[in-house]
């Protein structure tokens, strides 16, 4: 898919992944979560290669998908809550309901996910990254369904916590109008080989 | 942690119980099906019924195997829960234990109903229960490799019969094994002890060999 690639992050900087579909973007952040493994190379965290560093590493990054990981079943409070309990961190209900108001949905937190819009389930998604302390945020096109006020409020909070010395790489074929100090494009050029 | 995945897992099966209700009623009609097909002769019912009952355990615990892993797998949940800072080995650990309790456990309750209508004595009954008891855990921890391997593939269910049916026999064995001993006043107790060996044994490979398997499907 693509070869050659080597690029790192330093706190405070964004990476924006931009590639023509099927070129990989998606592929590279599942290898950078460790979802997936490279046929070469490797990925490394604080110079430590993550295969070795296991489960250690997965509490430094968050990843949200292109599919959300939200269940139907379960209210956005309670995907949010079990989000944060599974990985160890404890969440209240005031606090996950004024996370949610953030994001706008202050009137549906109580609903079951599957009354949801796609935009609306893309919030709770995102939701998940104001609950984590990982410093390192890999969102795959995290913009698509929403609307220009959620677009903005996301770009908000990313600068927020890329000011807070934490990283973001994010794949994306927008413009994210995210203010960070210093960003960095990656573009992937597909090889045919 | 494994309290919230195991808790999570029950509130997503009492949301769709439909699914679990399904494989529950599997198994009781399979099971009330021999004694009315056969009609009442009593010898007959009683050397069946041990062979019946487990037999109908197995193919019910395989029916809810694509659950497991199958829904969070569609929904990217599975993912997300991988990726959190815990042990694989805890995190499947407790996606089992849930199964256990929501699938297996209505059968261990029933059972011993069921084999009332097989004429088995009161003895008899109390270790169909004790059997399936230390047997389905076993049950849903070899069915977990089966159904992890098997994720995402399109004859998923055809599958994951043919990986996990050959793994059960020995389950079917002692199991069935200690109830026919109990059938013909004989002590169960060497059958239990074989089925509670092999109950430790897969305790301490099958989540470990499942989290690889997972890591394998989800790439």
């Amino acid at each position: 898919m693509f070869r050659g690639l080597n690029f790192s992050a330093q706190p405070g900087e964004l990476i924006e992944v931009r590639g023509a579909n099927g070129s990989g973007k998606t592929s590279l952040l599942r290898i950078l979560c460790g979802l997936a493994q490279p046929s070469e190379g490797e990925v490394r965290w604080n110079d430590q290669n993550i295969r070795s560093l296991g489960e250690e590493y997965f509490g430094s990054i968050a990843y949200v998908a292109h599919q959300n990981g939200v269940k139907d079943e379960l209210t956005a409070i309670e995907n949010l809550r079990i989000a944060a309990g599974v990985a160890g961190n404890s969440l209240g209900e005031r606090e996950a309901q004024e996370i949610l108001a953030r994001l706008g949905l202050q009137k549906e937190s109580y609903l079951p996910s599957r009354f949801l819009s796609a935009g609306q389930l893309r919030r709770v998604a995102l939701a998940r990254l104001l609950i984590t302390k990982a410093e390192l945020w890999i969102l795959d096109e995290v913009l698509t369904s929403l609307d220009a006020a959620a677009m903005a409020l996301s770009a908000g909070f990313i600068g927020d916590h890329l000011r807070n010395g934490g990283m973001a790489i994010i794949a994306t074929h927008q413009d994210l109008n995210i203010s960070a100090t210093a960003t960095r494009r990656l573009e992937i050029n597909s090889s045919v080989s | 942690m494994f309290g919230w995945l195991v808790r999570r897992d029950l509130i997503l099966a009492w949301r769709r119980r439909a699914d679990v209700l399904a494989t529950f009623f599997f198994f009781v009609l399979v099971v009330s099906l021999f004694p009315l097909g056969i009609g009442p002769e009593r010898e007959l019912l009683r050397s069946i019924a041990p062979g019946v009952v487990w037999v109908a355990a197995l193919l019910a615990s395989m029916l809810s195997l694509g659950r497991l892993f199958g829904n969070d797998y569609q929904d990217g949940s599975l993912e997300q829960i991988m990726l959190t800072p815990q042990p694989h080995y805890l995190l499947v650990l407790a996606k089992i234990l849930s199964h256990w309790v929501i699938s297996e456990v209505p059968l261990v309750i029933v059972a011993p109903l069921l084999g009332v209508q097989f004429g088995l004595s009161q003895n008899t009954l109390g270790v169909i229960a004790f059997s399936l008891l230390l047997g389905t855990p076993v049950l849903s921890l070899i069915g977990a490799i089966g159904a992890a391997l098997t994720l995402g593939l399109r004859a998923a269910n055809v599958l994951v019969a043919l990986l996990v049916l050959p793994l059960y026999i020995p389950v079917l064995i002692f199991g069935a094994g200690a109830v026919s001993a109990s059938v013909e006043g004989l002590s169960p107790q060497p059958y239990l002890l074989l089925l509670g060996a092999t109950l430790v044994l897969s305790l301490v490979f099958a989540p470990w060999a499942t989290s690889a398997a997972l890591r394998i499907s989800v790439e």
